[in-house]
């Protein structure tokens, strides 16, 4: 028996060292349902793996992502996520485990079907982390279903259903309402509530063929009751923590993914919660022994506090990315640590440095996160919320108070809210609000708070979301805020009134909005009045120990935790919620450009609201602020720290939007300035410089509105692309070819945007599309890298097939490509990086646009030349490096196919079709050494069916 | 239902720190040691655990009453801290089967609290600067008043306040197919402690702090166990006493929380008081006869002498703190005899550590020859 003193100084360590060398899968590109978050957990795993000396080689084939490079991994390969690739590295390097729980569903598959087909006992690979059996047990719902009756666990009344009668047989067993939930599928694809027995054959259709088994559960609905989620941590000594405790504001009936979640549970008596939590320990330890994360759903009858469980996942998960970020606890890279052997009570919390690993977090904070949807993306999508995922992102707000988080994710989710409410645009028709909280959509939230304020009572509001009564009384509680200060003026308004209002989370702007004034008087104001905003750690403990890391949230209170430094600062805006057009790209442009401005000398600080993300990872950046990326919030953290500038070059939009204000308000941008930035952004200016130049473009036109278009599509000749200046992503793009079409389009878009200019170019037809990225120092230019798309103009650049270099452009049209971005660059006076897209005809190159920014193809250059462009960029901006400073050696050698990928499966409804708005959620990237490659040929002879139009 | 009209509330701290809030529960003032607790449920709980006795307590959680409050999720017969320092303060509550709000309940058992206040600051400043008293006070803003009274407010140190919470008369819990007998002596045992039992088969004969051994001993229990409770443990003195005369036979003993430290006073083990105590849901405790870890429920202020426990050698430690490596648990050698510092029967809090009172059954079954 070890004794005390034994325990104290030489604490036993279990690490297996027999694993000199780990395979860890990714989960590939990103589609609904299977994110951001897997490139967060594969990062944090590589690096908790090689902090021990551990060999780790990654496969992932998606190259946005920051586990894919060479700082995250020892071998990388971008390759598919396919066995021949898995055998393939296998036969090259001698790898000890592979951990596939990190790379979500995609990654469990592939070793499944690799331990299926023996390939992991024939080369001695041990998988870690994961038990196979468990796997099989969680994602076989009758399998569950059966093992929790023998663990004594309650679920769900249901049967599996193999074949549409046996389906049939067992609803009239149960009766209505009910659900369909096919087995093996990501994110509930395929899944539905039936509450009508005259849905239900299409419904139970639909369900077997999702299935790749034919195989669906029916079972008993449990629609309305309360929804829960533990995150579990075990160890190979069967030692269990409950990392975090996420309870749903949207109750069961919506995608744990599409709901609104909240942290701690606001609405769990310890009573309900401890039985929670040894059902979960309960559950963990009846499906398999694994050392790792695991994830259980519950559900909470609100009448009787009844538990059900729902689902466990034996993974890593979007809910624990969301958990770590939560509670500061680093999930995934402690789960890699339980990995290779070692027990939770021999690791030190991350935070802290000083206390154990094995511990509940505490919090003395709520986080709320919201999904961020992208319906507009998908024009004739159902919006309506169900089983099945339709969000391509999300948001996390941190505050003090479910209030203040929840104002402050809306404030983050970048939708042109300012908040819940108090922003001019409520609904206020009766119908419209009882349609909108009867099916819920992307609005659910606002609706309610828009209901309050239209009289509906807070009973019926209940009645029709089952949403707790707590929350819905605390949106009251905002309701009557915003009631108060209409009361009021900016002159008239009481401190205690106005702190209580920045308490509660609302933005200046919302208060300005109240009062008709404006956002900087509101901001003055406060100020006056000695209302701060002021810095909180993040720290797993509630204060009870001292923390040691910069992870910060703002809120108005008495102390200010965030000590300023008198080092020299920069801050870098991220990117806020992923979305169509804006994803992970940024994400992996933002942690480079961090890490360079480290390298740097410089004290780095991250301000981004996206809990999928490696920017938010409190490992980054000398300093993490999660705060939203909002002005208010953005300019009170530049006032604290008093950086020597700012980045927004490689943040996409979110952080490129904040120029203008920073500029006004006397903030240095770093790299490109704010006048090169609108410059491009201008059409009319950037013409005259292209003209200037001598650089053809597409004849184009803005007007502001459908009389005007009408008169000078005659001068610009149809076909015509459309479009809102001030776009992302290709938002409200559209082709139009004849006059009706343009009609209806500017009437569309002027609805859209009152007061914004329309642009019409004139479309070159058949035109072939290519891209430049290069690094400008305002002396010199560096291409870094030349795509060649493989449909022809008119397909959104995100949504086309590209590859690097360019395959059949001749040497005249290459040079005029290098020119033309040399001479913009110049001219634009960009200091970073800048992307500019080409339409090629009849030889002769046209610009359509430029950015001065990271674009969405820098990071795939990057992975594929094999050079850190990014990190040479921000060294570029941050005025510590020229481009002749440094050596550039690109890894040449055949070409990258950059393929797009989308989740058409999460909206059957939407046309598929191609054009110039972006739909892919993701993309891949596919080496070949020549152009007789059969891939290739295959994609290049569907080009001809976007020419044949 | 009705909203109270909060009216300005004031905190004042022993070293002179002032914070402003809003009231809550009674309008009034009240003194006591002030304390943090970093759980994130169980608020009835805490706030009635007897242990709480003569403290303010800090909720860290920024949420407090949103669940409201039912009668059978109380540890004793009554509020026994005394005040409440918060963030938010929900009088609103969401449960189909809570009686009423946590508002009233405080309402009627003449609690005063102060809530809107920086809690996080509030916990760093104590953490750094260790315990001390306070008063909370919604009726009196002169701070010279008010310090006058705080000064009045004795120290932890040395308090005895077994008496005020332990039980008067003796008295027994019975239930279906008792099979064992066990000694209860009350310090401020709580209401699940005995649920313990019972559940367990224990027929239990609770006895006020001042029992004698012998009158105990008169009953024939099967086991003796030593209950948590309020005030400095070096000032119960006539505990020790019959932990000591129990010790000298074999009838198994088991002790929680100040149980653990008058358990260790008789081994001659002192104890002290801590900088701040653990008090919370979440506290890593080894047990180090097994190797496997424990997530505890706390409430202590003070600790046996870790020292003092290392160098006996009558006693061997059994579980120790993770984060600090304090003494979580102690075995006297040659005896039936055990104690925890922390929580097993949680409540509130995790039920990792249930395991000890079945320990504690197969002591007596051991000794009764039934196992």
């Amino acid at each position: 028996m070890p004794t005390f003193a034994q325990f104290i100084h030489t604490a036993s360590m279990p690490r297996d060292n027999s694993i000199k060398s780990v395979l860890i899968i990714g989960s590939g590109p990103i589609i609904i349902g299977q994110a951001a978050e897997f490139d967060y957990s594969g990062t944090q795993a590589a690096r908790s793996l090689r902090e021990e000396g551990i060999e780790v080689t990654l496969i992932n084939s998606n190259p946005a992502t920051i586990m894919t490079d060479s700082v995250t991994a020892d071998n990388v390969y971008l390759k598919p996520l396919e066995k021949k690739y898995i055998i393939e590295i296998l036969e090259k390097h001698k790898i000890d485990a592979v951990l596939p729980t990190m790379g979500g569903q995609t990654a469990l598959n592939l070793a499944i079907e690799c331990d299926k087909a023996g390939v992991w006992k024939k080369y001695g690979v041990r998988i870690i982390g994961v038990d196979i059996k468990a796997i099989e047990t969680t994602e076989d719902r009758e399998k569950f279903r059966l093992k929790m009756l023998e663990l004594g666990v309650n679920v769900c009344k249901g049967y599996t259903a193999t074949s549409f009668l046996e389906g049939k047989e067992i609803a009239q067993e149960i009766g209505f309402p009910l659900v369909i939930r096919p087995s093996f599928t990501l994110g509930g694809t395929g899944g539905g509530f039936v509450n009508d027995p005259a849905d239900f054959d299409k419904a139970l259709t639909r369900g077997l063929h999702a299935s790749p088994t034919h195989e669906v559960l029916v079972e008993q609905s449990i629609m309305g009751w309360k929804e829960y989620e533990l995150e579990l941590l075990r160890d190979n000594n069967q030692n269990i923590i409950i990392i975090c405790s996420i309870e749903n504001f949207d109750p069961m009936g919506i995608h744990t993914g599409d709901s609104i979640t909240v942290a701690p549970a606001m609405t769990l008596p310890d009573t309900i919660y401890q039985q929670m939590r040894d059902l979960a320990i309960k559950m963990m330890n009846g499906i398999g022994q694994f050392a790792g994360g695991c994830n259980v759903q519950f559900s909470v009858n609100p009448e009787n506090d009844d538990i059900i469980a729902i689902e466990i996942n034996p993974r890593v998960s979007r809910s624990s990315a969301l958990a770590s970020k939560a509670t500061g606890y680093p999930i995934a890279k402690i789960a890699a640590k339980l990995a290779i052997g070692y027990n939770l009570d021999e690791l030190k919390n991350a935070i802290t440095k000083t206390t154990s690993a094995f511990f509940e977090p505490a919090l003395d904070y709520v986080i709320v996160k919201i999904p961020r949807w992208n319906f507009d993306k998908f024009k004739g999508a159902d919006k309506k919320l169900g089983l099945q995922m339709k969000s391509v992102g999300e948001v996390m707000g941190i505050g003090r108070t479910f209030q203040e988080a929840l104002q402050k994710a809306c404030q983050s989710l970048e939708i042109k809210r300012n908040g819940i409410g108090a922003d001019g645009k409520e609904m206020t028709n009766y119908d419209q609000l009882i349609d909108s909280l009867t099916n819920a959509s992307w609005n659910r939230l606002f609706s309610i708070k828009d209901a309050m304020r239209f009289g509906i009572p807070t009973s019926t509001i209940q009645k029709i979301t089952k949403i707790d009564p707590w929350f819905l009384h605390q949106i009251e509680e905002l309701n009557d805020t915003e009631k108060t200060l209409r009361s009021y003026s900016l002159e008239t308004v009481p401190v205690d009134i106005l702190r209580r209002a920045k308490q509660q989370g609302y933005a200046d702007r919302q208060i300005a909005y109240l009062f008709g004034c404006k956002e900087s008087e509101v901001h003055r104001k406060r100020t006056e009045m000695g209302i701060h905003r002021v810095f909180k750690l993040v720290d797993t403990c509630a204060a009870e120990f001292e923390a040691k890391t910069p992870y910060y949230y703002s809120t108005f209170e008495g102390e200010n935790e965030s000590a300023v430094s008198d080092r020299k600062k920069v801050v870098v805006l991220g990117s806020g919620p992923n979305r169509i057009g804006q994803g992970i790209e940024f994400d992996y442009s933002c942690v480079h450009g961090v890490l360079a401005a480290r390298e740097c000398g410089y004290e780095t600080i991250m301000i981004n609201c996206n809990p999928e993300t490696v920017s938010t990872d409190f490992d980054i950046s000398d300093k993490l602020y999660f705060e939203p990326v909002f002005w208010e919030h953005v300019y009170d953290i530049i006032l604290h720290e008093n950086p020597v500038g700012v980045i927004v070059q490689l943040g996409g939009q979110t952080a490129l939007k904040m120029a203008e204000k920073l500029e006004r308000y006397g903030i240095k941008i770093l790299g490109t300035s704010f006048e090169a930035l609108d410059l491009a952004e201008d059409r009319g200016a950037f013409s005259s410089l292209l003209r200037d130049n001598n650089i053809p473009y597409p004849p184009f036109a803005s007007v502001t509105s459908a009389e005007e278009a009408l008169e000078v599509c005659k001068d610009l000749k149809f076909p015509l692309l459309v479009r809102p200046s001030y776009v992302l992503g290709g938002q409200s793009m559209k082709i139009v070819i004849n006059e009706k079409e343009l009609e209806a389009q500017v009437v569309d878009i002027v609805k859209d945007n009152p007061g914004n200019k329309v642009l019409l170019d004139h479309f070159l037809d058949h035109a072939i599309e290519a891209e430049a990225d290069a690094i400008c120092d305002g002396e010199d230019v560096y291409i870094i890298g030349i795509m060649e798309h493989i449909e022809p103009a008119g397909i959104h650049s995100g949504d086309s097939y590209a590859v690097l270099p360019p395959f059949d452009l001749s040497a005249d049209v290459i040079r005029q490509i290098e020119e033309h971005t040399k001479t913009i660059a110049l001219a634009l006076r960009t200091v970073g990086l800048i992307n500019i897209q080409f339409a090629i005809k009849d030889g002769l190159v046209y610009i359509i646009e430029a950015n001065p920014r990271a674009s969405r193809t820098v990071p795939f250059i990057a992975k594929a030349y094999q050079e850190p462009y990014v990190n040479y960029a921000t060294k570029v901006m941050l005025g510590e490096k020229k481009i002749k400073d440094f050596d550039f050696k690109p890894y040449k050698k055949g070409f990258a196919i950059k393929v797009p990928v989308f989740s058409h499966h999460k909206f059957p409804e939407v046309n598929k079709e191609l054009g110039p708005e972006m739909k892919s959620t993701g993309e891949a990237i596919y080496f070949i050494d020549n152009l007789e490659d059969e891939y290739f040929t295959k994609v290049y002879a569907e080009r001809n069916l976007y020419l044949s139009v | 239902m009705k909203e109270r009209i909060a009216t300005e509330a004031i905190l004042l701290l022993e070293d002179g720190k002032i914070y402003r809030g809003k009231s809550l529960g009674r309008i009034g003032t009240s003194s006591g040691e002030l304390c943090f607790n970093t759980g994130m449920t169980g608020y009835q709980e805490i706030f009635t655990d007897p242990s709480y006795y003569g403290q303010i307590v800090i909720t860290t959680v920024p949420h407090i009453g949103n669940y409201g409050v039912v009668q059978k999720e109380v540890e004793s017969g009554q509020v026994q801290i005394k005040g409440l320092v918060c963030k938010e303060f929900s009088e609103y509550f969401s449960r189909k089967s809570a009686e009423g709000s946590l508002q009233e309940y405080f309402e009627k058992s003449n609690i005063i609290g102060i809530c809107e206040i920086d809690t996080r600051e509030l916990v760093r400043h104590i953490r750094d600067k260790g315990a001390m008293n306070a008063i909370i006070s919604s009726d009196e803003a002169d701070i010279k008043i008010l310090q006058e009274k705080l000064n009045a407010t004795p120290s932890m140190d040395g308090l005895e306040l077994a008496s005020k919470v332990s039980t008067k008369e003796i008295y027994d819990l019975h239930t279906p197919q008792q099979q064992y007998k066990v000694a209860i002596l009350d310090l401020g045992v709580k209401k699940n402690i005995l649920n313990n039992f019972t559940q367990r088969g224990c027929e239990c004969k609770v006895f006020p702090f001042d029992t004698s051994y012998e009158e105990m001993e008169k009953w024939g229990p099967d086991g003796y166990f030593i209950s948590n409770g309020p005030g400095d443990p070096a000032a119960t003195t006539q505990a020790v006493e019959n932990v000591t005369k129990m010790l000298e036979q074999d009838k198994p003993l088991f002790g929680i929380c100040m149980g653990h430290q008058i358990l260790a006073q008789a081994n001659g083990i002192s104890t002290y008081k801590m900088h701040n105590g653990h008090r919370g849901l979440n506290h890593p405790v080894k047990n180090l006869l097994t190797g496997k870890c424990e997530v505890t429920s706390q409430n202590h202020g003070f600790a046996v002498d870790a020292e003092q426990v290392k160098n006996n050698e009558k006693v061997e430690i059994t579980h120790v703190n993770l984060n600090d490596g304090t003494i979580e648990g102690i075995r006297v050698k040659d005896k039936p005899a055990f104690s925890v510092q922390y929580h097993p029967e949680s409540s509130p809090g995790p039920h990792d550590s249930a395991y000890l009172f079945d320990e504690f059954i197969q002591l007596i079954k051991q000794r009764k020859g039934t196992a």
